[in-house]
């Protein structure tokens, strides 16, 4: 590759990529991100090469891609220049794909998509409602970039607003960029991203470093993995833009260790733009310099937190200290550092592109752009969702997601990971921006939406965060390293029907004491999964006391197995599964389960052909 | 719990952990300029050369970078990828992420715990297993999700957890 020196040989190799490539050319767009991965996307791209190569088709080229988003359908694939989407693609469908498709310009029946709610088919994606109803300014590049080749970043417009910022633009009139636009961090808390810009570059010192966080913790987030690993230049650009403006020559990306392909692509992109000159010394001509360093993480969910992950960046253990100094006054190796995560850096060329006013003209009053929601849990289309700030929130959940699956009710949704709330059903038409969640008592968090229908325990959710937070907390401080523990041990009392209303009364006090009285985030929230459930689920956690009951029959303790003999055939079949050896009974004779031995795995009900196992 | 009698897996001869050389930790040292603040990096690359980070190797780490012994254990015990105990020929991974949670990763996990007969972070005696939770790998649109070795295996069900385990077995 070749070092472009300035901004007109950036455009001179970007015309070049592009007169290469035709615009009704023939191309597959196969996603390869690691959730179609883990359905078998790999052999599906080996398979239609196989078959391509021997249709002779040569010009038909197939593009191993980033996440789109619609992962519950995966494999995923796109046939251009058509548009025809293909889901549950097998590697069996191949030789099909290329005879009837490409070949015969046929659109296969049974690999399009039916929308549950009309029967139709539909066959181009962009009708289908998952994708029409969301904005994706962000998404929307994933499935045109193939992650490791930085000449189809270039080819959809990459590196643009690196070349408008080094040719012309002050730093100020950079942050001044972002500032108007509105954009505010992605990660959680919502803090105005071109003011943290602006502090650390008025900073002292002349050593300051900008981080990207991608230690992307919260369970049932992955918007973070999905931009680093399906665009990962993108996220470069953002970060070399902030440099320039903060005054940075050094630049950290923190990788959770749990997310290899992202480390992999993300490592490869910093290769290669510093093969192209992107980073390295007097970028473009500009005298700006400036590098990257990919440090993955080691397992440890603390190290999302801004001073515990810059700990880790520097050798040490991910403890996290009191603030302030903030970051942007003293950080990585006590200096200046300003931490932005994968989606907020995302943002920046495309402000800078298109212009603050346009970028603020989307979204909500006081939350500007899109933001990336991962829908997850009980729900129809599980998968990433990019929609303006301020939607409601029942139009992703029912307009986008399609409800929650069967003939189950709705009963919450889960936002912003462990340190988030509930949104009961009820509460479903909350707009969906940094101060909506917060008046329900959730938070925004990095964007994970977990859905949870009636057969949910909301105790049980209660007891599942605590125990998550229980192995994640540090240590350092009392009350979070003894004050959750504390809290788990009632939860678990209620959940196994030995508490009192008494023990309801110190779970809530004990609540908010851990809640005032800790030094982090993780800490500070580390109430509010119980704090949200008791405020929405109160009646659910007296049940528990009271009656002794799980309605939504999920906590153990309070529930019971046992076989309806009219409709147990005596086949035997759970009797050899049980692993306590509980169910006895002869041979074509209805069964029975020893109430005492049984362990309530549930290893029976799922081994039960005749449905004659009941829990209640 | 007690465990039942369903083991699928037969017991193989153990097999001794290999000793670290010195001279292998020297080339990773090497290879990060010896900078304290590459520890972790340090520590991830002898534990892919040796499944797990030998006390030996630690010792000889400490010497070598001039960084107390106490330093290294604890970031060695702080962060979850790390385990100072030899890890198996195999490890299976749960996600417990909350989107596995409720489609139901408990069960699958008491499934594996039942077959292995060992906890979360324990491997079984032949050195054949190691079995492991993590909080979420992000690939919630599939779950429950299980990771044997690096592959991944979506829509998990506790019916499931026999085939793939002996299909893992088979592999070397």
């Amino acid at each position: 590759m070749m070092k472009l020196r300035d901004t007109s040989e950036l455009e001179k190799y970007r015309k070049t990529h592009l007169e290469r490539r035709d615009a009704g050319r023939r191309w597959i767009s196969l996603c390869v991100g690691t959730g179609c991965i883990a359905t078998g996307a790999g052999r599906v791209a080996a398979a239609l090469r196989r078959e391509l190569e021997k249709a002779n088709l040569k010009d038909v080229q197939v593009k191993e891609t980033g996440c789109p988003g619609f992962c519950e359908r995966g494999p995923l694939m796109v046939i251009h220049p058509q548009g025809i989407l293909y889901q549950n693609v097998k590697p069996e469908n191949a030789a099909d794909i290329v005879k009837r498709t490409l070949k015969g310009g046929e659109v296969i029946p049974e690999l399009v998509y039916v929308d549950p709610s009309t029967d139709q088919r539909v066959e181009l994606e962009k009708d289908i409602p998952f994708y029409s109803k969301q904005k994706r300014l962000i998404l929307s590049n994933n499935p045109l970039v193939d992650p490791t080749s930085v000449e189809d970043y270039f080819a959809i417009g990459g590196y643009a607003a690196l070349g408008k910022v080094l040719n012309g633009m002050t730093p100020a009139q950079v942050i001044d960029e972002i500032k108007r636009a509105g954009l505010r961090g992605r990660g959680g808390a919502g803090f105005p991203t071109g003011v943290k810009w602006e502090t650390t570059r008025r900073a002292h010192g002349r050593v300051k470093y900008v981080v990207c966080n991608a230690d992307e913790g919260d369970p049932g987030a992955f918007m973070n993995r999905s931009v680093l690993e399906g665009n990962p230049h993108s996220v470069l650009e953002g970060m070399m833009i902030g440099a320039f403006a903060i005054g940075a020559r050094e630049g950290y990306i923190y990788v959770r260790n749990e997310y290899p392909l992202a480390v992999k692509n993300a490592t490869l992109a910093v290769q290669q733009a510093r093969e192209l000159g992107l980073l390295g010394t007097n970028i473009l001509g500009s005298r700006f310099d400036f590098d990257i360093n990919i440090v993955r993480g080691a397992g440890a969910f603390v190290c999302g937190e801004e001073t515990a992950l810059m700990a880790s960046i520097e050798g040490k253990k991910g403890v996290p200290r009191q603030r302030p100094p903030f970051p942007s006054e003293e950080g990585l190796w006590g200096r200046p550092t300003n931490i932005n995560n994968v989606e907020t850096w995302a943002n920046v060329p495309l402000i800078i592109n298109k212009g603050a006013e346009w970028y603020s003209t989307i979204g909500s009053p006081s939350s500007k752009g899109t933001k990336i929601f991962a829908l997850v849990g009980k729900i129809r289309n599980t998968g990433l969702v990019e929609v303006p700030l301020g939607t409601k929130l029942s139009d992703i959940i029912y307009g986008i997601g399609g409800g929650v699956p069967g003939d189950r009710k709705l009963k919450a949704v889960q936002c912003g990971g462990p340190s988030g709330g509930m949104i009961s059903a009820e509460h479903i038409d909350v707009p969906v921006d940094y101060e909506g969640l917060k008046k329900y008592g959730a938070m925004m968090g990095s964007g994970g939406l977990v859905v949870m229908d009636d057969s949910t325990c909301m105790v049980d959710i209660a007891k599942y965060f605590l125990k998550f937070l229980l192995e994640e907390s540090c240590g350092k401080c009392t009350t979070c390293r003894e004050g959750i523990e504390r809290m788990l041990e009632l939860v678990t009392k209620i959940t196994e029907g030995k508490a009192t209303m008494e023990d309801l009364g110190l779970l809530e006090e004990l609540a908010t004491i851990v809640q005032e009285s800790t030094m982090c985030g993780l800490g500070n929230t580390a109430p509010n999964p119980v704090l949200t459930t008791l405020r929405y689920f109160r009646p659910e956690y007296e049940e528990h006391i009271k009656q002794k009951r799980c309605q939504a029959g999920v906590c153990r303790a309070l529930i019971t197995y046992w076989i309806d003999p009219k409709k147990c055939t005596g086949c035997g079949a759970c009797a050899k599964k049980c692993p306590e050896g509980a169910i006895t009974g002869r041979k074509k004779e209805a069964h029975t389960i020893d109430a005492k031995k049984c362990i309530r795995c549930g290893v029976c009900q799922t081994t039960c052909k005749f449905g004659a196992v009941w829990r209640r | 719990m007690q465990m039942g009698e369903t083991g699928v897996r037969e017991r193989r001869a153990l097999r001794p952990p290999e000793e670290p050389a010195e001279s292998r930790i020297d080339e990773i040292i090497e290879k990060y300029g010896g900078e304290r603040r590459w520890l972790i990096n340090i520590l991830f690359e002898i534990q892919t050369e040796y499944r797990y980070l030998p006390r030996k190797a630690l010792e000889y780490l400490s010497q070598r970078m001039d960084i107390p012994l106490i330093d290294i254990f604890g970031i060695a015990t702080f962060y979850k990828a790390f385990t100072l105990q030899p890890r198996g020929q195999h490890t299976v991974t749960v996600c417990l992420g909350t989107a596995c949670h409720v489609r139901g990763s408990t069960d699958v996990l008491e499934e594996l715990q039942r077959e292995l007969r060992v906890r979360p972070g324990q491997t079984t005696p032949d050195q054949e297993f190691s079995l492991e939770t993590v909080n979420c790998l992000g690939c919630c649109a599939q779950g429950p999700m299980v990771v044997v070795d690096e592959e991944y295996h979506g829509q998990m069900t506790p019916a499931k957890v026999k085939p793939l385990l002996s299909a893992a077995s088979k592999k070397v």
